[in-house]
C-alpha cells in the first residue's frame, strides 16, 4: 500500500497541545505525518508550503486554533485567507489542492486530531503518489 | 585604461532590455567612451561565428538579457559564458523568467497548438508545426528546438550578476558600468538594485492595518494618488519586490507588476505576495474571505508574473494531475 508522508504544522498552543492529548491519552492513530511545531499557525510562510511540497511531501496539514481562540488573537485568520489563496495557485504547480488541509483543533480535542490524521492519510492513499515532484 | 570588450545579447525576450541602453540617453556617449562593443546582435552586424572566433574570456562584460526557451537561447548562454570574464543576467527574463516564463504554466503542446491551429488568423488546414530539422531535396535544414519550460539565465549558465527590471532603468545600467568602469565591483553574486522590499521607497501613504473588502482590476478603479494601492484593492507587488525602480509605476499609480523579482532574502516572489495579500483580505469572517479570494481574475499568473523561472516548485504542469 502507498504510504503518504504528511508534513503537519501546529500551532503551539492548540493542535500542538492537542496532539500531547492524543499521546498521553494513549490513542492510537497512523504514523505518516511529521510534526513541526510553531508558535503560530501564521508563522508558517506559504514559502514553507512550497518547500514541503518540493521536497516531496505528499500533503501538508496546518493546524491552529479555532476562529475566536487564537492566542494572537487573528492570526489563524490569516492562515486562513492564505491557505485558501495556496488552494487557489496549486494546480498551476501540478498539485492537488486538495494535498493542502487546515484544521482547526483545540487543545481539547485530541480525538479530533486522531480522526483528522486518519482522514488525510486515507484520503492521501486514495490519490496516489504526487505525480509532478 | 584599455577599454572594455562589452558583449549583448537577446535570448527569449522582446528587446526592450536592448533598447533599455538607449534610455541612457546622452550618457551613452559615456558608455561608448569606456567599452567597444564586440557583439550586439540587435543594433550591429555581428554574426554567431565572430563570438566562436573569439578567445575563452575575451569579453570583459556580457549583458545577458531573455530568457532560455530553445536551443538557440541555450547554446549562445554557454558560449557566451565561455567568452565573457562576467556574465550579467540582464533584466526580468534573464534574471527570473519574466513574462515568456508564464509558459511554464501551460505545456510546449498547448503553445504549439495555440499558435499554429487555433488562433484565428492562423490558416494551416494541414495542421503543419514546425519541425527541429526537416529533410528538403537540397539537403537538411534546422530550427532551434523548443522547449516544454522556460529557464532564467542561471539554471543553466553560472552568472556573476544581476540587473532585474522590465526593462532595467538607465539608472542602475550607469550603476552598473561606473561598478565596472571604476573596478568597484559587488561581490559575485549581487544584484544590482536595492536590498529593501519596493514598499520601503513607495511615496504612497499606508496605514497600520489595511483590510481590503474585494479585490480589483486596473481598470476598474482610478487610484486617489495618495493611499497604498493595495489598500485601495488593486494588487500591488510592492510587499514582496526588490526596490530600486524608483517608485517608476507607482508614481504614475499604476500599481507595481513585480519585475524587480524577490528583495534580498525572500526566495520565492510569488509566496510572499501570496502571504502578504492573503493578510490584509478581510479576516474576521471565513466566508466573505473566500469569496474575495475566490474573485481574484489569474491568481498565478498575476503573483508570478515575472517569476515563473524562479519559483521555489517548478510550474511545469503536469498533466493528470487536476483538481
Amino acid at each position: 500500500m502507498f504510504e503518504p508522508k504528511m508534513i503537519c504544522f501546529y500551532c503551539k498552543w492548540c493542535t500542538y497541545t492537542g496532539a500531547d492529548l492524543a499521546g498521553t491519552s494513549r490513542m492510537k492513530y497512523l504514523p505518516n505525518g511529521v510534526v513541526l511545531k510553531s508558535m503560530c499557525s501564521s508563522r508558517i510562510d506559504p514559502q514553507h508550503i512550497l518547500e514541503a511540497f518540493k521536497k516531496g511531501a505528499d500533503g501538508v496539514l496546518i493546524g491552529g486554533c479555532h476562529y475566536g481562540d487564537c492566542h494572537y488573537v487573528t492570526g489563524n485568520q490569516l492562515t486562513h485567507n492564505r491557505v485558501a489563496m495556496l488552494q487557489k495557485i496549486l494546480p498551476d504547480f501540478g498539485i492537488d489542492p486538495h494535498r493542502l488541509r487546515i484544521e482547526w483543533i483545540s487543545a481539547a480535542e485530541g480525538a479530533k486530531l486522531v480522526k483528522v490524521i486518519n482522514t488525510f492519510t486515507e484520503d492521501l492513499r486514495a490519490m496516489g503518489p504526487r505525480r509532478s515532484k | 585604461m584599455a577599454k572594455l570588450k562589452l558583449g549583448m545579447y537577446w535570448a527569449a525576450t522582446c528587446g526592450g532590455c536592448d533598447v533599455s541602453v538607449l534610455d541612457t540617453h546622452e550618457r551613452l556617449l559615456k558608455i561608448v567612451e569606456a567599452a567597444d562593443i564586440y557583439f550586439w546582435p540587435i543594433a550591429m552586424d555581428f554574426k554567431y561565428k565572430d563570438v566562436e572566433a573569439m578567445e575563452d574570456g575575451f569579453l570583459d562584460v556580457c549583458l545577458f538579457n531573455g530568457a532560455i526557451r530553445n536551443s538557440e537561447n541555450e547554446h549562445l548562454a554557454k558560449l557566451l559564458r565561455k567568452k565573457s570574464k562576467v556574465m550579467v543576467a540582464y533584466g526580468a527574463c534573464a534574471a527570473f523568467g519574466g513574462i515568456p516564463a508564464l509558459a511554464n504554466f501551460t505545456t510546449r503542446e498547448k503553445i504549439l497548438e495555440k499558435a499554429y491551429k487555433t488562433t484565428v488568423s492562423t490558416d494551416n488546414p494541414q495542421g503543419v508545426y514546425p519541425q527541429p530539422s526537416t529533410k528538403m531535396p537540397e539537403g537538411e535544414i534546422t530550427i532551434p528546438e523548443f522547449y516544454n519550460h522556460v529557464y532564467k539565465l542561471s539554471d543553466i549558465v553560472p552568472v556573476e550578476y544581476t540587473i532585474p527590471g522590465c526593462p532595467p532603468p538607465a539608472d542602475l545600467l550607469m550603476t552598473a558600468v561606473e561598478a565596472i568602469v571604476t573596478g568597484k565591483l559587488p561581490p559575485a553574486g549581487s544584484t544590482i538594485a536595492g536590498e529593501k522590499t519596493l514598499c520601503d521607497e513607495c511615496p504612497l501613504e499606508k496605514s497600520e492595518k489595511p483590510v481590503i473588502n474585494d479585490i480589483k482590476r486596473p481598470f476598474q478603479v482610478i487610484p486617489d494618488g495618495k493611499k497604498c494601492l493595495l489598500e485601495q484593492g488593486l494588487i500591488c507587488m510592492g510587499p514582496a519586490t526588490r526596490s530600486g525602480c524608483g517608485a517608476a509605476c507607482i508614481k504614475v499609480n499604476m500599481p507595481c507588476r513585480g519585475c524587480f523579482g524577490p528583495a534580498k532574502d525572500i526566495k520565492d516572489q510569488g509566496a510572499k505576495m501570496l502571504s502578504a495579500l492573503a493578510s490584509i483580505v478581510k479576516f474576521d469572517d471565513e466566508q466573505k474571505a473566500d469569496q474575495i479570494i475566490n474573485s481574484m481574475v489569474d491568481a498565478t499568473g498575476t503573483l508570478y508574473r515575472f517569476g515563473g523561472a524562479n519559483a521555489i516548485l517548478s510550474p511545469r504542469r503536469t498533466e493528470g494531475e487536476k483538481p
